[in-house]
């Protein structure tokens, strides 16, 4: 992909910046539409009818409305706040956030970056986003968004173990940490994904999403920004296009586990036909829309599911989780062995 | 200039840039979070050394999980019950004196090395052969380590459960 773009360009470098800004053409848009689809699945759940106005066809152009009222807002940073880390905070969440997507096979074409250690390396670098929640809760100088932040930490550090464990299951089956190289090994039918692989993979896929759930911070776990109890949790002193940057890093961080979810138990860009509709350009769509099915069922599992309160939150995760990944990565291991 | 050599001189900026902030930021927080931009700067330096799997180890270990514990330690002192942390110039004579020993054994050990320059090599995948090596010649290493984290782990635990019963028996 890159020595196509080299072809057409002057310099190595434009080819190298473009490349890695392809994904930036998916993300974007997609947080407009995913902000729109939440407030359409939050009515329709609750029997309303949401936006409605703006831009005729049931509100479509909403929030693109909202976002080019947020660039018009004044940029409000608290007196008595760390200006400097204030300021930085959100454009580092959205860095963290936007590096994990180098690894993400978009198509059979199309992968940021070839790293045999894709997987690992997206483990890795989302905690550049722990670390902007933490460093926006602490310079915000304010009780709401430190206790928030502190949440965060202590919720995204816990939870790090099941989702590890969990896609270390699909390591173990497939013996490689390459996305794409798992990619391919799922072509074919439906019946090649590995989440038809074993029965344990498929407990593996539950612990996964659960676990990548209190990952993204969303309901039932989105206590960091419990406004009941927290008015806004780490974004509190936040407005602006400020704020939007984190909310922008927020749906990133949800579309990033959906795909990488789809990647590891979904076949990521195969079609579930066999060859009916795949190639390159299907296999863009295939990937988008297993994302968004996940998507969906995150907003669906928001307007269904209470929030937990933090000691229930930490026992879920150390008490169960914790243990049936461990054991169920036994049993994966196991089933490799035997069959 | 060559993107590589380009990509080396940037990254080295920003460690040594940053490691400067962390040891002579007067507030805390900020060196703690300028620690962060030296782990990815090295994380990057490994990079540039194609050994990938030692790179995304050194994020995850480090930026992920000690320094999301060091600011986690340093954010309940400063600021929550409000006093200011400041790093102050202590014990000057004794630091002068160990800071000179340990730079003279660098700078004798990086003039005493054979810098052996590897020439430019494909990308080779690293992760089968560190497995490799992990669970065959370096296995009682390995185990070690694992035991280590294990007793540290159940310490833990231990000091958390005793002050949890005194606790309890006031």
């Amino acid at each position: 992909m890159v020595e196509t773009l080299e072809q057409f360009l002057p310099h190595p470098l434009l080819a190298l910046f473009i490349h890695a800004a392809l994904p930036m053409v998916i993300v974007f848009p997609y947080v407009l539409f995913a902000v729109w689809l939440e407030r359409k699945v939050s009515a329709h759940m609750q029997d309303r009818l949401g936006p409605m106005r703006t831009g005729g066809w049931h509100g479509w152009s909403q929030t693109i409305a909202d976002m080019i009222k947020m660039i018009q807002k004044e940029d409000i940073v608290p007196s008595r706040s760390d200006k400097f880390l204030f300021k930085f905070a959100p454009f580092l969440a959205f860095m963290g956030s936007y590096a994990a997507f180098a690894v993400i096979p978009f198509s059979s074409e199309y992968i940021g970056a070839h790293l045999d250690v894709g997987a690992f390396y997206i483990l890795a670098v989302t905690s550049i986003v722990t670390l902007s929640i933490l460093m926006a809760g602490w310079a915000s100088n304010n009780k709401w968004s430190l206790l928030g932040a502190m949440r965060t930490s202590a919720q995204i550090v816990s939870y790090e173990i099941p989702t590890v464990v969990a896609v270390l299951s699909v390591i173990v089956a497939t013996g490689t940490l390459n996305l794409m190289t798992i990619s391919e090994m799922q072509s074919g039918t439906i019946f090649n994904w590995l989440i038809f692989h074993s029965p344990f993979l498929f407990i593996a896929f539950v612990l996964y999403f659960i676990s990548s759930l209190a990952e993204v911070n969303r309901t039932p776990f989105d206590l960091p920004e419990s406004e009941s109890e927290l008015v806004g949790g780490f974004h509190t002193e936040y407005s602006g296009m400020r704020w939007g940057m984190f909310m922008l890093t927020e749906y990133a961080d949800m579309f990033l586990v959906s795909l990488l979810g789809s990647v590891l138990f979904f076949g990521g860009w195969n079609s579930p036909f066999g060859d009916f509709m795949s190639g390159p350009i299907w296999g863009v769509f295939w990937m988008i829309s297993k994302g968004m099915f996940f998507i969906f069922v995150m907003m669906w599992l928001r307007w269904t599911l209470p929030r937990l309160r933090v000691d229930q939150l930490m026992d879920v995760c150390w008490k169960y989780l914790i243990p049936f990944a461990f054991v169920n990565l036994v049993l994966v291991a196991l089933w490799e062995m035997i069959f | 200039m060559d993107l590589y050599v380009l990509f080396f001189y940037f990254f080295a900026l920003l460690t040594v840039i940053s490691a400067f902030v962390v040891v002579f930021a007067r507030n805390i927080v900020h060196a703690a979070f300028a620690l962060m931009f030296t782990f990815f700067g090295v994380a990057a330096l490994y990079v540039l050394l194609y050994a990938d799997f030692v790179a995304v180890t050194q994020l995850l270990v480090y930026v992920g999980g000690i320094l999301v514990l060091i600011i986690f330690g340093v954010m309940l002192t400063t600021r929550m019950f409000s006093v200011e942390m400041k790093t102050g110039t202590l014990n000057i004579l004794p630091a002068t004196i160990f800071t000179a020993i340990l730079a003279g054994i660098l700078i004798f050990v990086f003039s005493v090395t054979d810098w052996g320059v590897v020439p430019d090599q494909e990308f080779d995948t690293t992760v089968y052969g560190i497995g490799t090596l992990l669970v065959n010649e370096f296995i009682l290493p390995m185990q070690v380590a694992g035991v280590l984290l294990l007793v540290a782990m159940i310490g833990a635990v231990m000091m958390a459960a005793r002050e949890r019963s005194k606790s309890q028996s006031k």
